[in-house]
């Protein structure tokens, strides 16, 4: 990293996230002005250009990659016109410990004095809370699932390499061709795709006269720059920003900078989930790498260099702050932006090339919040380059995640998309698969499964606020055999599940309806042609997912009813429910009995793998192939994020020996402890899940430094990966523990009992080790990290 | 069904010989080296170990003990396990259980996939593996028949022809060089190095795929005599000239604690990676190939 990066990364480190309500105050000053004199899309579009024509610019010192979202670094701007935050939620932002987001006193009595008067009861969030109904409600405030799309626009939204191809003139001129064939005699929605076209048309013009004030800025800043090198490198940024993104960029610089400003459009127009992502960034720069080493108008220090700047301009945009009671809660900064790398080509070779090695260094030197990266492995991509990734891994920043890219593909064309689209797809956000620039693929909320049982468990009743919200499947201690357990629990599923989907399609129609996309919708094949938004079936290919959490804490739960009550009769129904209503007190030895003595997924073992699977195919046929807005789009994913610790607060105490508010498991990884014969057990387990159905699994495994040290660890860590993909699965990731969370296994040693480490000539499990040694694994550790 | 005692199957493995592997512990050993990291294994006959931090005083194990023993690591245990077939927590677990070979396959297949993809397999080790030779062979039999590599960890204290036999179904030997003085060697280990010294020879004259390994106990064997007397013992074999030097480690001394048993390396340090190295460039000198294990 040269002195430039070292500062610009620092700048970036150090300023702390602050809201701007600079976009609020613009936005509404617009609305005002405009709200009924244009069709919905062409309204958003003269919106979005408003914001292009007067939002404040910035070009800071030692940039070469230009543009903020908001008029600084870290200043997050609101979105009042999706979901309007009050002066309690700002006060909170301002004044929490985690996540907090500075703002002004001035600026909140900008907030109440302009922008909520206008905005209550007019953001998407108020008009779609007035039609909820309180089935909904009821499910929601008791944690059984979340809902994205009450806050923020969907999205999880990554490019795929016709902006490398194409400029705005480009997309203008399709545009006007897609005009032209309109047939308002035959079709009925012409009229419609006029409007939506003109409005892409307004928003390619928006980002053209955004770039064209940066042109402008850096001619200034280029005439008063004193120092003869800055005032090149801004006088290049003029230029740069004169040809991009109104032409197809021409060279490494002009590409990096091309996608900047497409990113900054997407979420200066919406607030998008996940940001956006790039997609496979490699692939994309490759051919501009490759042409400026020939031309030698390029090193690799030079487009590392690039990188940096293009890295550091990701971390400068912290995710937009929510509203409402979860603005008490910590949130993250992260917005997710996850860069894909190696993988395969459209035509199916392999797309390693050494872009995709500096770029895992410029990751590795950067180990910034954002942007993230992921490395897709295929059968076809080299071991050398899983090895590099590998090395990454065991820095312990948690990423390179690391991917299956044969079976993200698979689980693509199994949703109907073709080879090689599927091929140009990968995955964004968390562990999301989808078709890069051709798709939306949104997701919609998470499902808090075991919940679900606690219904089930409850004959639909809360235990937590004893209020009836589910359905009355029946009293549990009239259940005789574990079936009606099961059966009542596939009730309780499908009412919670179909409650959900039913307002996830009515948040679909308001944002389909009240809320396009219109710049967004110029850069995702085939919303031109197809004269239709985003939001409203324009993408080729449509996508909606419901993540589901805690297939592990549910399938030990079942487990543990299934052997120990019915079949073993070793623990009396009544005397189990009980337990879990005082959540285990004074039940100790019954609750250890529960957490060492019931078959556990994780563990290779058959009975409760099994269980996983039966609980697995009923989400499965719960979700997949319900309609949406846009036909049978419903899929099923299985991430959890974080929701899995929130989900856990909402849930009483479980049949595995779970406390209530403990977390759920993860992802689709075993319960917290419950895997207790090493990494390659817990890969087989979940290579029994048929993950090809799916959208994305997650598996996390945690791992100390030194199980991963020389190059036997690095080895041995990519044999594992390569063996759990070659039996199907879509992710894993490594958590390489740092001392704090060694401390914490020493404190709750029961949480940590699949936490390995290497001890001498041979690894063992870090809390069967005596405090002296685990004292001296914790030396041993930090040193390593500092070494590193 | 031929049957042996295990006390611990471990997956994962990554030390163990070539891959990613499944190490069997079998249990019983004739040697009872100062430094022994598997004491459990010790013994033939499974012995109760007791996790005092797991406990939470339920009683449950006072109540099922048949001959109604008290206090925790009673010389009057037999080690009948039953306080832990009743233990919620696991604070008391027995260890060692009779295994047949097919029980023990179903565990070495489980890792399978992991040994296709980096060419790993299964360690035996101990315990002194040898010392339940027969179930040892029927397994390694099975291993070879599922074209499974198979490494076996042995102190090399056998008489009679089976480590001849084993030899013959077994891909890779781990044999351990403790000390060439024969009294220190006794002293140490509790036998004479003779034996183990001729069994070696014999293997190399058979062409048997033999890693020696030594590890390295600080004031033990660690002197420049007793280097310099490894060293020219394994060039005097035929074809030898590899060893892997291995660092004690003290990680076992709570487990003498949890078994009831006296440990006794508490004074000795582990080597530091330096000394380690110096050792490694000691021998070297002589003409061998040397490896630092961790």
């Amino acid at each position: 990293m040269n002195e430039r990066i070292q500062r610009l990364r620092t700048l970036s480190m150090d300023t702390h996230p602050r809201i701007s309500v600079e976009r609020a105050v613009l936005v509404t000053e617009f609305y005002k002005e405009n709200e009924g004199k244009h069709s919905t899309p062409v309204l958003r579009a003269m919106n979005f250009q408003h914001l292009c024509r007067h939002q404040s610019i910035y070009i800071g010192d030692d940039e070469l990659i230009v543009g903020e979202r908001g008029p600084a670094p870290k200043a997050v701007p609101t979105y009042p016109e999706l979901t309007c935050h009050s002066v309690e939620d700002l006060e909170i932002l301002n004044s929490r410990e985690m996540a907090n987001y500075s703002i002004t006193p001035e600026e909140i009595d900008i907030y109440r004095e302009q922008i909520i008067p206008y905005w209550r009861g007019r953001s998407m969030r108020d008009r779609a809370f007035e039609q909820i109904g309180q089935e909904w409600q009821q499910l929601y405030s008791a944690g059984l699932f979340t809902e994205f799309m009450e806050q923020r626009a969907p999205g999880h939204t990554a490019l795929d390499g016709s902006i490398y191809q194409k400029g705005m003139l480009d997309f203008k001129l399709e545009i006007a061709e897609a005009r032209v064939r309109l047939d308002y005699l035959s079709d009925p929605e012409a009229s419609a795709k006029q409007e939506e076209l003109q409005a892409m048309d307004v928003a390619c013009d928006a980002i053209m006269e955004f770039a064209a004030r940066h042109v402008d800025l850096a001619e200034q800043m280029a005439a008063s720059e004193t120092y003869s090198q800055r005032k090149q490198e801004l006088q290049r940024i003029a230029a740069v920003c004169r040809h991009v993104p109104a032409h197809a960029p021409r060279d490494f610089w002009e590409a990096l900078q091309m996608y900047w400003f497409v990113h900054l459009g997407t979420i200066m127009e919406l607030n998008g989930w996940d940001s956006m992502s790039p997609g496979h960034l490699d692939q994309h720069l490759q051919p501009f790498y490759e042409q400026g080493l020939a031309e030698g108008t390029l090193t690799r220090e030079h487009a590392k260099e690039m990188l940096g700047c293009f890295w550091v301009k990701f971390n400068n945009q912290p995710a937009p702050p929510k509203v409402g009671v979860t603005a008490k809660e910590s949130g993250t900064y992260n917005d997710f932006t996850n860069i894909n790398l190696g993988g395969l080509k459209r035509d199916g070779s392999d797309g390693v090339s050494e872009v995709s090695y500096f770029i895992l260094e410029v990751l590795d030197e950067m180990h910034t919040l954002q942007p993230q990266a992921n490395v897709q492995i295929s059968a076809k991509t080299p071991d050398r380059f899983l090895k590099a990734a590998a090395r990454v891994i065991r820095k312990g920043y948690g990423y390179p995640s690391v991917f299956n890219a044969d079976q993200v593909i698979m689980e693509q064309v199994q949703m109907g998309k073709t080879v090689e689209d599927a091929r140009e797809g990968g995955t964004s956000g968390c562990v999301e698969t989808g078709c890069f620039g051709k798709e939306a693929y949104l997701l919609t909320g998470y499902l808090n499964v075991p919940k679900v049982m606690e219904l089930a468990l409850n004959n639909g009743v809360d235990p937590l606020t004893g209020e009836l919200i589910g359905l009355q499947t029946g009293d549990p201690e009239e259940f005789t055999d574990f079936e009606q357990v099961y059966q009542a629990f596939e009730q309780q599923l499908r009412y919670v599940v179909e409650t959900k989907i039913a307002v996830n399609n009515y948040l679909e129609f308001m944002y389909g309806t009240y809320m396009p996309a219109p710049f967004l919708s110029v850069v995702i094949s085939d919303c031109i042609e197809k004269g239709k938004d985003y939001y409203n079936q324009g993408p080729r290919y449509n996508t909606t997912y419901i993540q589901c959490c805690g297939i592990g804490t549910v399938t030990d739960s079942l487990s543990a009813l299934k052997k120990h009550v019915f079949e073993d009769k070793s623990v009396a129904l009544d005397e189990l429910l009980a337990a879990l209503k005082d959540n285990f007190t004074g039940k100790e030895p019954l609750r250890q009995f529960l957490l060492n003595r019931t078959p556990c997924f994780g563990n290779d073992d058959e009975y409760a793998d099994s269980l996983m699977q039966r609980v697995y195919a009923s989400l499965l046929q719960e979700i997949d192939g319900h309609h949406s807005t846009k036909g049978k789009t419903y899929h099923l994913n299985m991430l959890s994020t974080t929701c899995h610790v929130y989900f856990g607060k909402m849930l009483g105490a479980t049949p595995n020996g779970r406390l209530a508010g403990e977390p759920e498991s993860d992802g689709t990884s075993p319960s917290h402890g419950a895997d207790r014969h090493g990494p390659t057990a817990v890969v087989k387990s979940l290579a029994k899940m048929d993950q090809a159905k799916s959208g994305g699994t997650l598996l996390n495994q945690r791992f100390l430094p030194s199980v991963l040290a020389g190059e036997t660890g690095i080895e041995r860590l990519t044999q594992l990966i390569r063996t759990y993909f070659r039996l199907g699965g879509h992710h894993i990731q490594f958590n390489v523990v740092d001392t704090a969370t060694l401390r914490d296994a020493q404190a709750n040693p029961a949480n940590y009992r699949d936490l390995l480490v290497r001890v001498a000539g041979y690894s063992d499990y870090f809390i069967n080790l005596d405090r002296f040694h685990q004292e001296e694994v914790i030396a041993r550790t930090a040193q390593t990290d500092s070494m590193s | 069904m031929t049957s042996g005692v295990v006390f611990d199957i471990k997956h994962y493995a990554i030390h163990d010989g070539p891959g990613i592997r499944t190490t069997i512990f079998l249990k019983g050993c004739p040697l009872s080296c100062w430094w022994c990291h598997n004491p459990e294994g010790l013994g033939p006959e499974p012995v109760v170990i007791f996790h005092a931090e797991r406990c939470i005083g339920c009683g449950r194990c006072l109540a099922a003990c048949p001959r109604q023993l008290q206090g925790l690591q009673n010389p009057g245990c037999r080690g009948c396990g039953s306080c832990a077939a009743v233990c919620p927590t696991e604070a008391r677990q027995l260890v060692g259980r009779q295994m047949t070979v097919q029980e023990v396959m179903t565990e070495i297949r489980k890792s399978q996939p992991f040994y296709d993809q980096s060419g790993g397999g299964v360690t035996v080790s101990g315990g002194e593996p040898l010392l339940q030779a027969g179930f040892l062979l029927e397994l390694l039999r099975r291993c070879r028949q599922e074209e499974i590599h198979t490494a076996v960890e042995t102190s090399g204290y056998i008489g009679g022809d089976a480590l001849g036999q084993v030899a013959k179904f077994t891909d890779l030997l781990l044999y351990d060089l403790k000390h060439m003085d024969q009294e220190q060697h006794l002293y140490y280990t509790g036998v004479s190095n003779q034996l183990i010294h001729l069994n070696l020879q014999m293997l190399f004259v058979l062409g048997v795929r033999v890693q020696l390994r030594m590890p390295i106990i600080p004031g033990v064997n660690d002197s420049k005599d007793n280097l310099r007397q490894t060293a020219e013992f394994i060039l005097s074999l035929p074809g030898a000239n590899e060893l892997e030097i291995l660092p004690y480690h003290s990680a076992a001394s709570e487990k003498y604690r949890k078994l009831g048993l006296t440990y006794s390396c508490v004074d000795v340090l582990p080597p530091d990676s330096d000394s380690m190295q110096q050792i490694a460039s000691f021998l070297r000198k002589y003409g061998l190939s040397v490896k630092v294990g961790g």
